[in-house]
């Protein structure tokens, strides 16, 4: 199956009603309609990759290059572009410059990924960022309730010098940044109106822009439901 | 693009005809049927309570009925437009001053009750009457008689 992708604007949550009387939390993503503004081949780019652009911007705002380059699509300037790589270049012939991807690019996938900016949490403590379980309420404990504790002796991890290993989960900043949610049911397309329906949440506040695209690798569950199908 | 209108748009195919259920509200006593699921076989259980709440809008609203089983008092929050609710039945009309009845919770016996509705069943027919001829009536719905139980059902 060739990756299929599509950039899209969060709408919000709500309840899904299933056939069998059970309701889900699902997503509503204002999904599409995509203009192709660049295909990369190997001969040109040194590989193999389809770049999409979604939501109109005003030519007021955009800058000269972004316009320059949506015009060769034959496209008014867009306010998103994003580039889904492809396998080879067989994958690329099926895309032309200037090509309108709609949501129906979708049709008969049952998961996807979602990739979008996170909600920014700002400065977090480790029992936030980290889920660390800070210390004792009491046995003695004092003004250290929620502290890291020992972030580590001279060279403990390193092995050299008095410096701690890289990426030791300290407090800092949270949120804002880019997360991709995994193999995410789809649950309906509306090819009428450009939405998707996906089954839990996705990173990002509403009308935050999302991409989506066929799943690189499922979870073990879902991909024998795939194979069972 | 309003996000909500957009959100409603998506589940209109969700939501259940507002005429499918006859004209209620908080403070009714009420059937609910509701689909149980057990292995492969399906039934219908009858929650029979007073309605205290009702609650959110388009396919999030639900109502909260309450009733006592053996002297202790149990809520069910049914979902409206869930297809598990199969139908709900008005067994008898109160007067309710309030949106939120949470305060039967705190009262026993008598002072349960709520006082009956002056125009009783009487005009819960006379309602349920009106819709029919509404639903039958489907393009001269403007024309309609505008009584009572057609203000109701287009509220619920």
């Amino acid at each position: 199956m060739p990756a299929a992708a599509i950039l899209g604007k969060k709408i919000g949550m709500t309840r899904w009603f299933m056939e069998d009387g059970t309701n889900i939390p699902v997503t509503v993503i204002e999904a599409g309609p995509c203009v192709v503004t660049q295909v990369k081949t190997t001969a040109t780019d040194g590989y193999a990759a389809v770049q999409l652009a979604f939501d109109d911007a005003k030519a007021r705002t955009s800058t000269q290059p972004v316009i320059g380059h949506d015009a060769k699509a034959g496209s008014a300037p867009k306010r998103v572009h994003r580039e889904l790589r492809l396998e080879n270049d067989k994958d690329a012939e099926g895309f032309t410059l200037g090509q309108a991807v709609t949501v129906s690019a979708l049709d008969g996938i049952k998961f996807v990924d979602v990739t979008g900016q996170s909600k920014g949490k700002g400065f977090q403590g480790t029992m936030v960022r980290w889920n660390f379980k800070g210390m004792c309420a009491s046995h003695g404990t004092e003004r250290k309730h929620r502290s890291p504790g020992s972030i580590g002796g001279g060279g403990t991890d390193r092995g050299v010098g008095p410096k701690l290993k890289k990426g030791k989960k300290m407090s800092g900043h949270m949120g804002d940044e880019r997360v991709t949610v995994r193999s995410l049911d789809v649950v309906s397309i509306d090819t009428d109106k450009n939405l998707l329906v996906v089954k839990g949440a996705v990173p990002g506040a509403s009308d935050g822009y999302l991409f989506i695209k066929t799943p690189t690798r499922l979870y073990k569950r879902k991909a024998r439901t795939q194979a069972g199908k | 693009m309003n996000r909500q209108l957009t959100i409603e748009q998506t589940l209109s195919k969700q939501l259940k005809d507002a005429k499918s259920f006859p004209p209620f509200s908080v403070g009714d006593t009420i059937d609910v049927h509701y689909k149980i699921i057990e292995g492969d076989k399906e039934r219908i259980q009858v929650f029979q309570g007073v309605l205290i709440a009702q609650k959110g809008r388009g396919v999030n609203a639900t109502i909260t009925v309450r009733r006592i089983v053996a002297n202790e008092g149990v809520e069910r929050i049914f979902p409206l437009h869930s297809p598990r609710l199969s139908k709900i039945d008005v067994v008898r009309r109160a007067d309710a001053r309030r949106a939120k009845l949470y305060y039967l919770r705190e009262r026993t016996g008598k002072s349960r009750r709520l006082r009956d509705q002056r125009r009783g069943l009487k005009g819960l027919e006379a309602a349920l009457a009106a819709t029919d001829t509404v639903a039958a009536e489907a393009p001269a719905a403007e024309t309609a008689p505008k009584g009572e139980g057609k203000k109701k059902a287009t509220k619920d």
